[in-house]
């Protein structure tokens, strides 16, 4: 029961905070946000024990049992991870933020989707039915899009939060779909119930769309290549909402749910082939294009996506061990898994302390742009030594955790470059290494080109005296520093409490996890994968020192291409399209709209017609027609008829008219007494209502509309007819039920009335006629107002109609 | 007799939908009134016809008309008056605002 109140607690949370705000109106609100994320995470850590010895908590809420949709919560070893992040992550980031965000910002509305976006986060890791899990899904591209726009009056964040929103709602579709297919084939939308069900998935049809649709879900969140796109423009976010959102926790979700369908989809060749391939291409044109980058926070962001990669590989190449491939040694291949996870950790530690570093700096100086900073260690030396142990970390080198992770990672790559599949050779650790470089670099760019060198045109901060930030706005990143370093001294007490809970649950089928974790040691002699960190180091080093000379190359063909013109193009293209189409049905003429409407009918009617029009019709129950009523009928066509070929209004009133009473006439006939007299009455009103449009409009001009639209109209006029007449017929000819008015026809009971008809309208449907009334009313005094209304024109006040 | 008014009523309809697509107004005007006579019609033809005597209890005789469709009707014609009543008097408020009497001028009017 505790799982669903962790997910709640924030969205209530979420609730309260606006309501309280109007209260506060001060920096203080954050404080009250503060313990929500706290407690949460202190919550959480206490689950840390009995997960660690292989329990699971497993609570499900019965919610829509004819769909077969619970609310059912799982915490695993897995998503126990991610929601320490989350929360552990938020409290850090609504800490941090207290003193980053100035008071006159809409604080009210920040912390409301901060705590949407952990509820909804907390639920995407915590449901094990996929239909809720799509739900929090949505819910945290939604909060993303409110918090990237948070400063909504900037052109870029709005264009930025556009972009996220469309590319990962869009992958999130796909996922539902995929999502669908599975229940498909396992009748089941629990997760863990697929899992069970796993070997007998690859032989459906479904099995490839669904892995494939999932997968699209995933990369688009995780910002893979070539989705990427939307994470540097959600950089136009406050810099906590990047630390948190689009570095430690939603950018996870992608990762996460990879994972989490490794038991599902692991034996595919496919996914081992789509998880690894993307995710190397990813991290390799992430760390490439990091290293151009001059804003430090869009640095950060190619940054981020490289290393989504890296894991994301990592995770692939982890699957590689559900393969079944004879002879191979799957311990190697776990590893991999495991030190994915092992990173996905780290990387949050130092990726969300150099975001918050560089919000510091932007903060302090006003400035991200590293053209414009330089020699900052000596102003702010607290500072500076955070950003340098979360760079170091991020670029693999010791005594920090990244370089643990960074030296599984490497053996990983060598180790799957054996994998006895086609196209997995030697070039996978090479491309690993080569990221790796780039990623070296741009971390020296990090230190060295804000913290050292000389200050460009000696700028105003210089002389302002620029400093450490106040110290609560230290303690945050100060804490992520502690854990960069302590990680890299005590990695394997996370290995054995947090990381052996989930690495069960990524191998359920493996049975003892102990054997899935290895050791993991700062030094493991001089084997190929510190040969590889030392070449990293001693190349990067050199590509640092020549970069001035080397970065023209960005400027040539293939390596300045950016996936964003296409998104652009393809957008600016749907909207001119959509828009031109649309302009060119839509003119704004109302006999074009109604032509549409009507060709509408005709084509649907006449296509449910064309499969039923052999009912038969059933002429039998026809009452007899006597002289008179077929005269009456008769008059009715002709005048009818006449109508179109008439050239005077008058004329063409008047036959209205002999319509109008013989309609009247028929109701004698037809035992309708009331409805005679009514029509007798409301014709001749609306008779002399249209003699009175003679005083006042102008004689009908000769309307000569071209040979092909008369054509038109009158080959719509006579479908619409004809398809009244055999819908009448066949629905005449075919009841069904009988009529219910035999009811009403006791009225002498039921309400005293001798006349059924007044009874119905009086008595039975009293509200329906007092409605009526009030229409009535409605047109009356809308034909009051255009009478009365002055005129704009020439206001002489001829009103006397 | 239910076919019959059924056919008239598709004439009727013919009749109207034709009007409906022309520009003057006061054509337009006719074709929604004679349209709400086809519909009138066509609802008491679905009730069935002359199938007992008028619905009124004090008359002698066992058997009446379906008196349902009468009702419906009986709303039905007095809020086509309603609206044939407004649409007279908007588009004479039209012609007093723009001078234009069809869709077209109006249509340029505004386009102006």
């Amino acid at each position: 029961m505790i799982i669903p109140i962790l997910i709640l607690v924030p969205f209530l949370a979420s609730l309260f905070v606006p309501f309280l705000y109007t209260y506060v109106r001060s920096k203080k609100i954050g404080w009250m946000v503060l313990p929500v994320p706290l407690i949460l995470f202190v919550i959480l850590s206490f689950q840390i024990p009995s997960l660690a010895s292989g329990e699971n908590l497993f609570h499900t809420i019965r919610w829509l049992n004819t769909a077969d949709i619970h609310f059912t919560t799982h915490l695993d070893g897995l998503s126990m991870i991610l929601g320490l992040l989350i929360t552990g992550m938020g409290t850090l980031v609504v800490m941090y933020s207290i003193y980053y965000l100035s008071e006159r910002e809409a604080l009210g509305r920040f912390y409301m989707y901060l705590l949407l976006f952990m509820g909804s986060m907390l639920g995407v890791v915590f449901s094990d039915n996929v239909l809720v899990l799509y739900v929090f899904w949505e819910l945290t591209s939604v909060s993303s899009f409110l918090l990237i726009a948070f400063w909504h009056q900037r052109k870029n964040s709005r264009a930025g939060a556009k972009k996220a929103m469309l590319i990962t709602v869009t992958g999130g579709i796909g996922m539902l779909v995929g999502f669908l297919m599975l229940h498909q084939m396992t009748g089941t939308y629990s997760i863990q119930e697929m899992i069970g069900m796993a070997g007998t998935l690859p032989t459906y049809d479904l099995f490839v769309p669904a892995m494939l649709l999932i997968l699209l879900g995933a990369f688009t969140k995780s910002a893979q290549f070539p989705f990427h796109i939307w994470l540097p423009d959600a950089m136009e976010a406050p810099t906590p909402v990047s630390a948190y959102l689009h570095s430690a926790t939603m950018v996870k979700a992608g990762i996460y749910l990879v994972a989490r369908f490794i038991p599902v989809f692991g034996e595919s060749e496919l996914w081992f082939y789509s998880v690894t391939f993307v995710g190397l291409l990813t991290l390799l044109w992430g760390s490439f294009n990091a290293v151009r980058q001059n804003d430090l926070k869009a640095l950060l962001a190619y940054s981020t996506i490289s290393q989504l990669g890296l894991i994301m590989s990592l995770l692939g190449i982890g699957s590689a061990a559900m393969l079944d491939i004879p002879g191979a040694d799957k311990t190697i291949y776990t590893a991999a898994a495991f030190a994915g996870l092992f990173h996905l950790i780290n990387h949050s530690t130092f990726k969300g302390a150099l975001f918050m570093i560089i919000g510091i700096v932007d903060h302090e100086l006003g400035t991200r742009d590293i053209r414009k900073l330089g020699g900052l260690a000596v102003f702010m030396p607290i500072t500076f030594t955070i950003a340098l142990a979360g760079s170091f970390s991020m670029a693999g080198l010791p005594p920090f955790n990244g370089f643990l992770s960074k030296e599984l990672f490497l053996e990983a790559s060598l180790a799957v470059q054996h994998l006895a599949l086609p196209g997995v050779h030697i070039w996978i650790p090479i491309v690993a290494w080569i990221a790796s470089v780039f990623t070296f670099v741009y971390c020296m760019i990090i230190v060295f080109q804000t913290f050292f060198g000389r200050q460009q045109q000696q700028p105003a901060w210089v002389d302002r005296g620029a400093h450490d930030p106040r110290p609560g706005m230290l303690v945050a990143p100060s804490i992520l520093g502690v854990l960069i370093v302590g990680l890299f001294f005590f990695p394997n007490v996370l290995g054995k409490w947090i990381l052996k809970p989930a690495m069960a649950a990524v191998y359920p089928s493996f049975g003892n996890p102990e054997s899935l974790v290895p050791h993991i040691a700062a030094w493991h002699g001089l084997n190929p994968a510190l040969w590889m960190t030392i070449g990293i180091i001693l190349i990067g080093t050199i590509l640092y020192i020549f970069l001035r000379q080397w970065r023209r190359i960005y400027t040539i063909a293939p390596f300045s291409w950016k996936i964003d013109n296409i998104y652009t193009l393809l957008l600016i293209q749907l909207e001119g399209n959509s828009y031109h189409l649309t302009n060119k049905y839509m003119t704004g003429h109302l006999h074009r709209y109604f032509t549409y409407i009507l060709l509408f009918f005709i084509t649907m009617m006449g296509t449910a017609l064309s499969f039923v029009w052999r009912l038969a019709f059933n002429f039998s129950e026809d009452s007899v027609v006597t002289v008179n009523e077929y005269i009456l009928v008769m008059v009715m066509m002709s005048a009818a008829v006449a109508i179109l070929f008439v050239n005077s209004r008058l004329i063409a009133i008047l036959l209205n008219g002999v319509l109008g009473f013989t309609v009247a006439f028929l109701f004698v006939v037809l035992r309708a007494p009331d409805l005679a007299l009514t029509q007798i009455v409301v014709e001749t009103v609306t008779t002399v209502l249209f003699l009175l449009t003679f005083r006042f409009m102008p004689d009908w001009k000769k309307e000569r509309p071209r040979r092909p639209v008369k054509v038109l109209n009158a080959c719509i006029a006579v479908a619409s007819g004809l398809i009244v007449i055999i819908t009448a017929l066949i629905v005449q000819g075919n009841r069904l039920f009988d009529p219910i008015s035999k009811y009403f026809e006791d009225a002498k009971t039921l309400t005293g009335g001798g006349n059924i008809v007044n009874a119905i309208l009086g008595d039975f449907r009293a509200f329906d006629t007092m409605l009526e009334i009030v229409v009535l009313l409605i047109g009356g005094l809308g034909v009051y107002v255009l009478i009365k209304l002055k005129d704009k024109k020439d206001g002489d006040g001829n009103e006397n109609q | 007799m239910e076919t019959l008014i059924t056919l008239l009523v598709g004439v009727l309809v013919m009749v109207a939908v034709y009007l409906l697509l022309s520009r003057n107004f006061v054509r337009i005007i006719l074709g929604t009134a004679i349209l709400s006579h086809a519909i009138h019609l066509l609802i008491l033809a679905m009730g069935g016809l002359k199938k007992g005597g008028a619905p009124l209890l004090t008359e002698e005789g066992s058997t009446y008309t379906d008196a349902l469709p009468q009702a419906l009707i009986l709303t039905a014609i007095v809020i086509s008056f309603a609206v044939t009543a407004f649409l007279l008097v908007l588009a004479y408020r039209i012609y007093r605002e723009t001078g234009a009497d069809n869709l077209d001028d109006v249509r340029r009017e505004f386009d102006d």
